[in-house]
């Protein structure tokens, strides 16, 4: 009897993505209350890495007729000392057993593991930058050029050496071409030889190998790749996005740590949804300066407060580089809210002349102490003029944090989409 | 002295082809099993956990369900939860193995022994087996369900599918014929069957007809009950299969993956019916493998030690008041029987020769035991070969848990003379799937009325249904039936316990 012994182990894996793909899909809206709650409790760092999410059980439940109460009979093994006839006190509750996966009654919670990406597209699912669809339209496309394969067929000076010389390799091999190293060999062994029969062998044996290797070119026509570009859609319209942060010494360590979050969830989500967002890390004391991602978020600074020169910095990086009919441009501000009293009429005249007018959304974040009992006072120099601008009509979003938690809900209810914002307004 | 087939825990290609080869020699030539030719394919866990959410089948149609059953495997795996299994076998022929590639060279070898001569020879000659599926076809109909699933989906649209197999699932377990049939399944035809029947149907479709009059319809009251109750086929316990046929407004294809998920809960009854026999005949193969080639020298003493230490695992049975108790462990009760049952049959007692005259003494150990394993199933079998050696060894006993009774569970029998035929039907009981099952079947419809489906559950010992389950799965019901559907549930003495009526949902207008 014939017994095939087949290794699977190198078929491709995944089988169950596609189901468990569906098994998202359909607990979407459960999934994505979990993901949000567990994302309150943790490090940003922590919920890019995905993770276990817990979801109730109801709407993923497969239902079945089950059979409960009644009489029960049932034969154990292990009597030490009962006989017939005796009874047994119950122990309150019947001891139910666990059930597998979804099934059961119970209002146990489903758990799974979620990976990296699954997490953080859930995450993000519903947020957009707003109006970047506006300016993109309008604009038309240019073409741009892409690395898209290989071909057979294009001009010389497109040849992929190493892909072609790879072709070539296999061909060889496969036709079983003799090497270099084989016809030497054979030549040494007829040099070496003194046996006149075996010599003529060898020579004819040669003579084939040469043969052979005549006849299997070592680079052919057939092998020959090129590489192939294609020309894809430019949109000349592209987003940037303008980070300024306040490092002056008036920021405590908590506050600096929640403007932190909050833009490190900002840079997660442009870079993740967004192919084509440049973002402009701006920090400031009393003066501003152009830093990179990494000094940003991790670099130490302090110092006195000048809003006005983190906008006038950015008003200077706009004029330079981004040509605000070709860009979108958003910004967002952390800031405690303190702000050197003589500096509030430049703000504001720079925020109003120079910065909203090229603005697509201006968002504002004001970051307290823990606990908030701050903001049960007065509000701070800069709310009130933006609360004052806001109310003229300028298109600012402002929103107060000063917990942690809060960081998320806020971030979500800025970048909320649109339709689905106006759909939950008016229900 | 014979060469060793392997020496410590490493294995190749080889190494499993040798393997293979010593356990079919002393299956065959020493055991005398008949069995599918055999397939052997070697995977990683996660190709295990795989297979774990599409119930163990190599392939089969996409379902959210299986997404889920897979999160959960995987999760409770990742955190150490849970081990894997060492192989999975499939009825069909060939025989297909899967066998995990962790595993050491003993352990591989102690699976073939398991899954491809032991299971396998179950499934080739069990009665149930037999009768009920179709070994040869079952890759070819998983194929064919992936495939037709598909097709819907692409025609009608993934949620359509998904709520029609929904349904379906949730009525799985009822979509059984428990009486052999006038023929044999063959699911090879079955593909062939769906593809004649679309054929016919796009062939003679004619417009036109739709224009025609329709005659004046003969009056519906005219029926007797006992005449409609006949055209109908009721009482039918096959909810499916009454779905299938006699559900006014499905669409042929819906009518098409009722029949798929109906094949298949089918395919998997007879496994649930012989769990005790499946696994006991497979553990004895096994051991008897193992301890052959021990003999003949062909594995090592410390590899035999290994094997017997995942052996002795294998068939531990916990006592009831043990934290790991959780009922019976087929294994454990199915290789104790088999080996039983060795004994009878070779070194019989006095006791046995009066419980079992037909075969104590009679020797032929083997010839014995593939009668046992092709004709019996789990409930016959325990009813049949619990010696009362056995129930002693297990201190087996009964229990009566009656809520009326105030003073608490009684115990009904133990393992004496007085009990052992007490506990041996009770656990034979236990094993019946017609005792586990609610028997819940179609009674009527209400043809000239509003045309509500009825439904009977006979309650047995007052084990009612699940009151949230029962709800939903109605619904499901209703929602395929698209018209009420009432369920009773009935005493022995045709009280009515309980009456549930379900309307069904309306239906999205997104339907094409």
């Amino acid at each position: 009897m014939a017994i095939h012994i087949i290794d699977r182990r190198l078929n491709p894996g995944g089988k169950s993505l596609e189901n468990r793909q569906r098994f998202l899909r359909r607990a979407k809206s459960l999934v994505q209350g979990a993901v949000k709650k567990t994302s309150q409790d943790r490090d940003i760092k922590d919920v890019l890495e995905g993770g276990e999410v817990t979801i109730p059980l109801d709407g993923m439940h497969e239902p079945r007729f089950r059979r409960e109460g009644g009489t029960r009979d049932m034969v154990l093994p292990g009597n030490k000392k009962f006989i017939e006839g005796d009874y047994l006190q119950r122990s309150g509750q019947g001891s139910a057993k666990d059930s597998g996966p979804g099934e059961g009654d119970s209002e146990d919670a489903f758990r799974f593991v979620l990976s990296r990406d699954e997490f953080v597209d859930l995450f993000l699912d519903d947020l957009e930058l707003p109006d970047l669809a506006k300016r993109k339209i309008a604009q038309t496309e240019s073409e741009g050029i892409q690395r898209a394969g290989y071909t057979t067929s294009g001009s010389p000076a497109n040849i992929s050496v190493s892909r072609t010389v790879k072709l070539a390799l296999a061909r060889r091999i496969a036709l079983k071409r003799p090497r270099k190293e084989e016809i030497e060999e054979l030549e040494a062994a007829i040099a070496a030889c003194t046996d006149e029969d075996e010599r003529t062998e060898l020579i004819a044996r040669l003579e084939a190998l040469k043969a052979k290797s005549k006849r299997i070119p070592f680079i052919d026509p057939l092998d020959i790749r090129y590489r192939r570009f294609e020309m894809v859609p430019k949109p000349v319209a592209q987003a940037v996005m303008f980070c300024l942060m306040d490092v002056s010494g008036s920021m405590s360590e908590h506050m600096k740590d929640l403007a932190k979050r909050f833009y490190m969830l900002l840079y997660v989500f442009l870079k993740r949804r967004y192919k084509h967002v440049e973002i402009v890390f701006i920090r400031h004391t009393d003066r501003a300066e152009e830093v990179d991602e990494q000094t940003f978020f991790y670099g130490p600074a302090s110092g006195g407060t000048l809003v006005s020169s983190a906008l006038q910095a950015m008003h200077e990086i706009v004029r330079e580089r981004f040509n605000p009919s070709d860009w979108n441009i958003y910004a967002a501000q952390a800031s405690d809210g303190d702000n050197s009293y003589s500096d509030g009429e430049l703000t504001g005249l720079l925020l109003t002349d120079k910065i909203l007018p090229v603005c697509q959304f201006f968002a504002y974040l004001e970051v307290g102490e823990s606990g908030g009992s701050a903001f049960d006072l007065s509000d701070s120099s800069l709310w009130t003029l933006y609360e004052r601008l806001r109310n003229s009509g300028a298109p600012l979003s402002m929103r107060k944090v000063s917990e942690r938690s809060e960081i998320f809900p806020v971030f979500h209810d800025l970048f909320q989409r649109r339709d689905t914002a106006q759909e939950k307004a008016a229900p | 002295m014979t060469e060793r087939l392997f020496e410590g825990a490493d294995w190749d290609f080889r190494t499993l082809q040798r393997i293979t080869d010593a356990c079919e020699e002393v299956a065959l030539k020493d055991l005398g099993l008949d069995v599918y030719p055999n397939q052997i394919e070697v995977i990683t866990a996660e190709q295990m956990l795989d297979a774990y959410s599409s119930v163990g089948m190599p392939l089969f149609y996409k379902h959210w369900s299986f997404g889920k059953h897979f999160a959960f495997h995987e999760a409770s795996y990742r955190k150490g939860l849970m081990g894997l299994a060492y192989e999975i076998v499939i009825n069909s022929s060939p025989c297909i193995s899967y066998l995990m590639e962790e595993n050491t060279a003993t352990m591989q070898t102690l699976v073939i022994a398991h899954a491809a001569f032991g299971h396998n020879h179950f499934f080739k000659n069990n009665y149930l087996f037999k009768q009920w599926t179709d070994a040869e076809g079952i890759l070819d109909y998983l194929d064919f369900a992936k495939n037709y699933v598909m097709q819907c989906e692409e025609r009608y649209g993934r949620t359509e599918v998904e709520r029609t197999l929904d349904a379906a699932h949730a009525l799985m377990s009822h979509g059984i014929d428990r009486y052999p049939g006038k023929k044999k399944l063959d699911l090879r035809a079955e593909e062939k069957r769906a593809g004649r029947r679309r054929q016919h149907e796009e062939e003679v479709f004619n417009d036109l007809w739709r224009t025609v009059p329709a005659g004046k319809s003969k009056s519906r009251s005219a029926l007797s009950v006992e005449r409609r109750r006949k055209l109908l086929g009721l009482p039918q316990e096959n909810l499916l299969y009454f779905l299938e046929k006699s559900a006014p407004r499905l669409a042929p294809w819906q009518r098409e993956l009722l029949r798929i998920v109906r094949h298949i809960a089918q395919y998997f009854y007879p496994q649930s019916q012989t769990k005790v026999m499946n696994e006991g005949t497979a553990t004895y193969v096994h051991y008897r493998i193992m301890t052959q080639l021990h003999q003949q020298g062909r594995i090592t003493d410390g590899n035999f030690l290994e094997f017997l230490g995942s052996h002795t695992n294998v068939v531990f049975q916990p006592e009831f008041d043990d934290q790991r108790f959780s009922g019976f462990n087929p294994y454990a009760l199915g290789f104790a029987m088999m080996q039983d049952i060795e004994r009878i049959v070779t070194r019989p007692e006095d006791e046995d020769r009066e419980w079992f005259p037909d075969i104590a003494g009679k020797n032929d150990v083997m010839g014995v035991l593939r009668d046992v394993w092709a004709n019996y199933r789990d409930e016959s079998f325990i009813g049949q070969f619990l010696s009362p050696k056995l129930m002693r060894h297990f201190r087996m006993f009964h229990l009566h848990d009656d809520p009326e009774e105030r003073a608490g569970i009684r115990v009904d029998a133990i393992h004496d003379e007085r009990g052992f035929r007490r506990v041996r039907r009770e656990l034979a009981r236990q094993h019946d799937v017609g005792y586990i099952d609610a028997n819940i079947e179609v009674v009527d419809v209400d043809l000239s009325g509003d045309r509500r489906l009825i439904l009977h559950h006979h309650v047995i010992k007052g084990s009612q249904l699940n009151e949230t389950d029962a709800k939903r799965v109605l619904q499901h019901l209703a929602d395929l039936w698209t018209y009420d559907v009432a369920l009773i549930e009935v005493d022995a003495n045709d009280k009515v316990l309980r009456e549930y009526v379900v309307s069904p949902r309306p239906i999205p207008a997104a339907v094409a």
